[in-house]
């Protein structure tokens, strides 16, 4: 009973940790068909950029909930101004550009802090499931994971912002007709994306090893997961993390982690020979 | 797309370069200059793997050192079981083939779009690395060798003479096979685009509807075209870990993946020299970045990809080409070739 | 590659086709049939769906409903490539040619399948002569202007040798007199192959014509002889009145 328990509770988190490094490549997938390579390194940045917060005496909370998805933002708006921009309508391109913006980020982070690990500890402590122990900490992943769909989802729906923004994704020469400059909604959205990686970088980053290269541990279960989830940007990410969250984490649960990943890797291809425009590409179409 | 020669002239050129350099290479530079310039061989026979399947056929794989990786690790497992390495060379790319022909049934049968084939080859490639990565500890040896997880497999015996175990090869012996393998592997390719298959491959790549509309089975050529490139990637991933004797799932990294792309990248997408030259100039490049502190290998690469992308998307020896035809008389430069290759 | 069919069955017939866009209707319970060996003309205003019409009919696009036959055997839904087998070809609106490739090289590929090295060289030579390319083989198709570009396309589906052909606005984009050799070649065409013609173009389809469908919001309004379609009412409201003043 208890290890049902706990094996709920971690596919839980499972689930949520998926929902949070996916979230910010979906907005920009679904919105602006463009994948972006470098998601990985903004999930890093954000990790980085609440470590050394953390480090400096900045309290934790304000480091990863607001520091980290601010300034991976900018930095999103930087890339963009620079970079994607030039290549709109370009998908592999792009793809390949990002994929450069990530090895370059890699090599710049390397630079300036060295290929070490760092960390810092998970803070909120423990709590028992029967005779089991486990941390506080995932309850604060799955609370974020859930604030984050439920605060894109207002964002999207109920604010003029995302109006202009489903209206311009929808159908760019009408926004334009309607006076929104569609060049400004897609460095805004590309921002957000960034934000939203940032965001699960720093949240993310008392559970996992912060280094240079960590975003390669996320990336692949996260492309699996936004493209396995469809167009629909919030329904297709989560079930597509409901989804392969599970999978991964029975997988692992029965084997090991490794096996998890290939487990979630063999039910993607298999998904893509029959759903290839994913879940949310057969059902749920008209959902956001 | 290109306007570099292709016709049956520029191929016997570049052929006769290859002999030249087989044979030369080992009487004008030293022993260490040789083996530098076998891992370069290898790394061009992996950029031929990408170059074809992208260059011609269209296929946006990102993560071709799967097949790579694979090879190198195949060889490995099997020559140490075998002894003999004539098997393990054979499999190191059949294996890989293989691979790629069920990888890539799921993704043209499915028909899924560039992007995607780019995600799903790049997602395999990756979770290769962290599943090799993790395979330390004697749970994980097949026969009698050990995977070694993060720290690879060391003490790869090398190449023998078939049937021989114990004449192996030396240093000099494994360049004439890889320099050897490299002029096969880009005549068998130059074979293959010259054929009928070829051209519908050619094709394909420059409108895959137009070519259903003509009772081709676009998603069959596409198949063939992915399993040649396994194949390939295979072996130069062969020749790669003979020539250190060693493998690791650095092989499957990102870094390796995003290296081969950048490769053809920079070398000229649609053409076959292109990429082996761009594998010689980046790998150069990467052993000069080796010797100092200053500047960081993955910075370096990912300028150069995202310049490349930018500002001369078309690589090097188109670009080359062309400003050659500019300044040559007319009857050598741009469309004749074209003409005789469409008449040959 | 032709079989000896009876008369009755006919080379195409389309029964209650549908096509369904989210909500837009492109094609709605179109019935249409085509002998052997006929010419028809198929126009109607923008929109009318005539162009998803051929999608269907080539499995570029998969029926949200109704039945597509060729000769008899149900093809709805299947791969394009099998129709084109089957002796389909078409010239899209949108040219659909091998920009990257020679004119030449464009029709060998058309030529090629299935076929000897030889035959099919003498296959493109011929196509290239009949359509009058044999001065431009060895250009690539992407340089050449729209005119030409549809010829190239036009000659890739004849070095195809299907048993019928549909041509989507074949004359779209060119000048007057290819209009009229255009017209010229649809005539030679038909004395050997059955074709469908897309036009919006109305003296090039009385040049042509004389069995005309007209569709109008993914139906058929009227078929019949070309004068008394031209004379019709419903279809001069819809269409007619636009152009033919
Ligand atoms: N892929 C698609 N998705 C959604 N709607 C489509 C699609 N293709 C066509 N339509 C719609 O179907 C209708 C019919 O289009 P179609 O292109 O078949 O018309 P047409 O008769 O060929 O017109 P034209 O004379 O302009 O070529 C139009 O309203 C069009 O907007
Ligand atoms: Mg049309």
């Amino acid at each position: 009973m208890a290890l049902t328990g706990l094996l709920l509770f971690n596919t839980l988190t499972g689930i949520a940790t998926l929902v949070l490094i996916c979230l910010g490549l979906g907005i920009i997938y679904g919105m602006m068909k463009i994948i972006n390579l470098a998601h990985g390194e903004f999930v890093m940045l954000g990790a980085y950029v609440t470590v050394f917060a953390a480090n400096a005496g900045v309290n934790l909370w304000v480091a990863m909930l607001i520091l980290a998805p601010v300034a991976v933002g900018l930095i999103g708006l930087v890339v963009e101004r620079c970079f994607i921009r030039f290549l709109y309508g370009r998908i592999i391109d792009t793809m390949l550009a990002s994929w450069g913006l990530s090895l370059a980020i890699i090599g710049i982070v390397t630079s300036l802090f060295g290929n070490t690990v760092r960390g810092i500890s998970a803070p909120l402590g423990s709590f028992p499931i029967g005779h089991y122990r486990t941390s506080l900490y995932g309850v604060f992943i799955i609370a974020v994971a859930v604030l984050a769909v439920v605060g894109l989802y207002a964002l999207l729906r109920m604010t003029r912002f995302g109006l202009v923004v489903r209206a311009t994704m929808g159908n760019p020469r009408m926004a334009a007709a309607l006076g929104v400059a569609p060049p400004r909604i897609y460095m805004a959205t590309f921002a957000l994306g960034a934000g939203f990686a940032g965001l699960a970088g720093g949240v993310l980053a008392p559970v996992s090893g912060v280094s240079p290269v960590m975003g390669a541990a996320f990336i692949a279960r996260a492309f699996i997961t936004v493209l396995g989830g469809g167009p629909a940007i919030i329904t297709g990410t989560s079930i597509a993390s409901a989804l392969f969250g599970s999978i991964d984490e029975f997988a692992t649960f029965l084997t090991t982690p490794v096996f998890g990943q290939v487990a979630l890797l063999l039910a993607a291809i298999i998904m893509i020979r029959f759903l290839p425009q994913g879940i949310t590409g057969r059902v749920f179409r008209r959902s956001l | 797309m290109s306007s570099v020669p292709s016709g049956w002239r520029g191929c016997l050129l570049v052929i006769l370069a290859g002999f030249v350099l087989l044979f030369g290479l080992p009487q004008v530079v030293s022993l260490y200059g040789v083996v530098q310039m076998t891992v370069f061989v290898a790394m061009a026979v992996f950029a031929l793997s990408q170059g074809f399947i992208w260059g011609f056929g269209g296929i946006m794989s990102f993560g071709q050192s799967a097949f790579f990786g694979l090879g190198g690790y195949v060889y490995a497992v099997s020559v140490i079981n075998m002894g003999d390495s004539t098997i393990p060379v054979l499999l190191a790319i059949a294996v890989p083939a293989a691979f790629a022909a069920l990888l890539g049934y799921f993704m043209f049968f499915g028909r899924i779009s560039d992007a995607y084939v780019g995600v799903i080859t790049l997602t395999v490639t990756i979770i290769l690395f962290n599943v090799v990565n993790s395979t330390s500890g004697d749970f994980y040896t097949i026969g009698q060798a050990a995977l070694g997880g993060f720290n690879g497999m060391p003490n790869v015996p090398p190449l023998n003479v078939p049937g021989y175990p114990d004449a192996a090869f030396g240093p000099i012996d494994t360049w004439y096979f890889a320099m050897g393998a490299l002029i096969l592997v880009y005549i068998l390719l130059r074979g293959i685009l010259a054929s009928r298959f070829g051209r519908v491959v050619v094709a394909i790549r420059e409108n895959e509807t137009r070519v259903q509309l003509l009772g081709y089975d676009a998603r069959v050529y596409k198949l063939l075209v992915f399993t040649i490139g396994g194949g390939v990637a295979g072996l130069g991933g062969c020749i790669f870990t003979n020539w250190g004797a060693f493998i690791s799932p650095t092989i499957f990294g990102l870094a390796s993946a995003a290296q081969v792309l950048i490769f053809v990248l920079v070398g000229g997408l649609g053409t076959l020299v292109g990429p082996v030259l761009g594998a010689f100039g980046i790998e150069y490049l990467i052993s000069i970045i080796g010797t100092q502190q200053t500047l960081n290998a993955n910075l370096v690469l990912g300028a150069v990809l995202v310049a490349f992308v930018l500002l001369v998307p078309q690589g090097l020896v188109p670009v080359v080409w062309s400003g050659i035809g500019r300044l040559l008389p007319r009857r050598f430069a741009g469309t004749g070739e074209q003409t005789a290759e469409a008449q040959s | 590659m032709k079989l000896p069919v009876p008369d009755a069955t006919p080379l195409l017939e389309a029964k209650g086709a549908t096509m369904r866009f989210g909500g837009v209707v492109a094609v709605n319970e179109v019935d249409f049939t085509l002998r052997e060996m006929e010419l028809r003309c198929l126009i109607g205003p923008n929109g009318a769906g005539k162009s998803t019409f051929f999608k269907m009919l080539t499995g570029q696009l998969k029926p949200s409903a109704g039945q597509i036959r060729l000769r008899g055997e149900n093809v709805t839904g299947a791969e394009p490539h099998h129709i084109a087998r089957r002796g389909v070809g078409i010239k899209t609106q949108v040219p659909n040619v091998f920009n990257g490739l020679s004119v030449y090289e464009n029709v060998f590929v058309a030529a090629g399948r299935r076929k000897s090295r030889a035959s099919a060289k003498r296959i493109t030579e011929q196509t290239l002569e009949r359509v009058r390319l044999t001065g431009i083989t060895g250009r690539m198709v992407g340089q050449l202007a729209h005119g030409q570009r549809q010829w190239v396309e036009i000659a890739t589906v004849l070095a195809q040798e299907p048993d019928l052909i549909l041509l989507d606005e074949p004359a779209a984009g060119m000048t007057h007199d290819e209009v009229l050799r255009t017209a010229e070649l649809i005539r030679e065409i038909n004395r050997a192959q059955a074709l469908i013609v897309v036009e919006h173009d109305m003296q090039f389809i009385r040049m042509i014509a004389t069995t005309v469908t007209v569709f109008n919001q993914g139906r058929i309004l009227v078929e019949d002889h070309v004068d008394r379609v031209m004379a019709n009412q419903a279809v001069r409201d819809v269409y007619l009145g636009k152009q033919a003043a």
